[in-house]
């Protein structure tokens, strides 16, 4: 076995063993990446330097001690890029380190390397970075699903050991469940934002990806937590999310939502989420079949109310305090629509006028506030299932990995593929994405994800329930060949 | 199809961004089917629904009110394309 094939859990014992140096594991993803990410495109940039002097110094005996993370490039780092692939925070240096980062830090672990996605995470197939698209490591022609598609695709290429993303409305599980790894969002409030440059500030969360459920819980042990910098994250207790991994479903009530196996999902797709949902009987657990009558509001709601937190978030890119700015302005007016005009991309263009649109004067009611009261409804539609409930299973995406190019001229066709993972951030629960198969298109495999939803701060059971399917099976073994 | 009522040219005023008359024409027919598809909201009663600003119930979060150290001048100004005199420049606003 090859280092940069190791799980988190395995690096950590043959850290603390002395058969390996986190400087070690550093240089194995460094090669691995020197060798496969042409292909992959993962990465946006890295800077093996710096991490190596926080490699020697790491201390192995703290929970993630010497272990690289790689970060999306919309997580501040101190002194590194964050450019959210986007052309208007090409020049940009981060002055200060998200919270998350401090707690990695403080965890032991080793940030390293900028990871591609959709600029300011608006996409599900990470084509819309400014840069350079990422390539589904199974089939190079296919998009990784996003937008934190370089996140995805760096753990599944064995370019990283873990990453962290960010989750607006699938961002983390859709990209998992295309690459084949394994990705969690916490409940809103769970992490803390700060240092992540905003997208949607109702819907945002961060959370990693891995190759296990329990390389996720440990992760989760040192990212969570209520933090003074964000007014939104929860002093709720912080559990040991790996304390309950190991046990079968026995007592365990799944509850399978009928809105989310809909006529038009892949038939392959259906076949393995339905296989999985078997053999988490044959653990134990016990199936129920319960309803969230508002699921097909939910993309409409999202793509509402994402785009008008997006309209004023993205307003702080004006071309003054940092950033691109335009040459020669010839007035201040000029200056910001010259600015934004050549600094952001198409979709964020696209979505910037949608979420003005909503919130301009005569419109609010009709679109902003009614899609918060049908979120409303979508909220009550969990809390209502989980009375019958422990966790919700059921497909992540609708669909395989598609092919680049092939969604990019149809934005509503592109909306559409988060359409099961979209309720999860408008309800504010969690939710996580596990390997439960493969699919084929065009005579290659391409993985499929099963997606389990728990309850606000019930990430300690959801882990438990997705590490008891993950470990009968091995879906999550298998890597692509590059 | 293209919504009657989404002017892109005047909401890109708006938003303070240039488009150029491509991006309008396209923007507009894409955004016009995005708002058809929105409109299946207006099937549902929410005559007696409050609305939902985000996932936790809770409001008016405070600190405690200690003076901390922020940014430092040099990091403040490090990102800022124009600064003169350790201060950030701003296109003029007035004649």
């Amino acid at each position: 076995m090859e280092i940069f094939d190791l799980s988190v859990a395995e690096l950590q014992a043959k850290l603390r063993a002395k058969e390996l140096s986190p400087v070690d594991a550093l240089d194995a993803l460094e090669s691995r990446i020197a060798a496969v990410d042409p292909k992959v495109g993962a990465y946006l940039s890295r800077d093996l330097e710096a991490a190596r002097v926080e490699a020697a110094q790491a201390d192995v005996n703290l929970p993630l001690g010497g272990v690289p993370i790689g970060i999306k490039d919309v997580i501040n780092v101190l002194g590194q890029p964050c450019t959210a692939a986007s052309k208007i925070l090409e020049p940009f240096r981060s002055p200060y380190n998200a919270t998350v980062i401090n707690k990695l830090r403080a965890a032991g672990a080793v940030p390293f390397g900028r990871l591609n996605m959709d600029e300011f995470a608006m996409g599900s197939s990470t084509e819309n970075s400014a840069f350079h698209p990422t390539h589904n490591p199974w089939d190079l022609s296919r998009i990784p699903g996003g937008s934190s598609g370089g996140s995805a695709a760096a753990v599944a290429a064995r370019e990283a050991f873990a990453t962290l993303g960010s989750d607006t409305g699938g961002s983390i599980r859709q990209p998992a469940a295309l690459c084949g790894c394994v990705g969690l969002k916490p409940t809103y409030g769970r992490v803390s934002r700060y240092g992540l440059i905003a997208f949607a500030s109702s819907l945002d969360q961060i959370g990693p990806f891995a190759r296990t459920t329990r390389d996720c819980g440990l992760l989760l042990n040192a990212l969570s937590g209520r933090d003074p910098m964000d007014s939104t994250s929860l002093d709720q207790p912080v559990d040991d999310y790996t304390s309950l991994l190991g046990r079968d479903l026995k007592g365990v009530k799944l509850g399978i939502p009928k809105e989310y196996f809909v006529d038009g999902m892949d038939t392959q797709v259906r076949a393995s989420v339905e296989a999985a949902i078997k053999q988490c009987e044959s653990l134990g657990a016990e199936l129920v079949e319960i309803s969230l009558p508002h699921t097909e509001f939910a993309v409409g709601v999202y793509y509402i109310i994402a785009t008008a937190e997006a309209s004023a978030n993205l307003a702080r890119f004006d071309g003054v305090r940092y950033g691109h700015r335009a040459d020669a302005p010839k007035d201040l007016l000029d200056h910001y629509k010259r600015t934004r005009e050549e600094g952001f991309g198409s979709e964020v263009k696209r979505r910037i006028i949608l979420g003005t649109y909503v919130l301009s004067s005569g419109y609010y009611d009709a679109y902003y506030l009614r899609a918060q009261k049908v979120r409303t409804l979508i909220r009550q539609d969990f809390t209502a299932a989980f009375e019958k409930c422990d966790a919700l299973i059921c497909p992540t995406s609708p669909d395989l990995a598609f092919k680049i190019g092939e969604r990019t001229d149809d934005p509503l066709r592109m909306y559409l593929a988060d359409i099961f993972t979209i309720a999860a951030n408008l309800a504010g629960i969690c939710g996580l994405s596990v390997p439960c198969g493969f699919g084929e298109k065009d005579g290659v495999k391409l993985p499929i994800g099963l997606q389990f939803l728990g309850k606000p701060f019930d990430e300690a059971r959801l882990l438990q329930i997705a590490d008891a399917y993950e470990q009968s099976t091995d879906w999550h073994k298998a890597a692509p060949a590059l | 199809m293209s919504s009657p009522e989404l002017d892109v040219r005047y909401v890109a005023n708006l938003a303070r961004i240039d488009l150029s008359d491509a991006e309008i024409t396209q923007f507009q027919s894409q955004l016009g089917r995005v708002l058809e598809y929105v409109e299946q909201l207006n099937q549902v009663d929410v005559s007696q629904v409050e609305p939902t600003a985000h996932a936790n119930d809770v409001t008016n979060v405070f600190r405690v009110d200690e003076a901390r150290h922020g940014l430092d001048k040099k990091a403040a100004l490090q990102n800022a394309p124009r600064q003169v005199n350790g201060l950030v420049s701003v296109t003029k606003v007035i004649e």
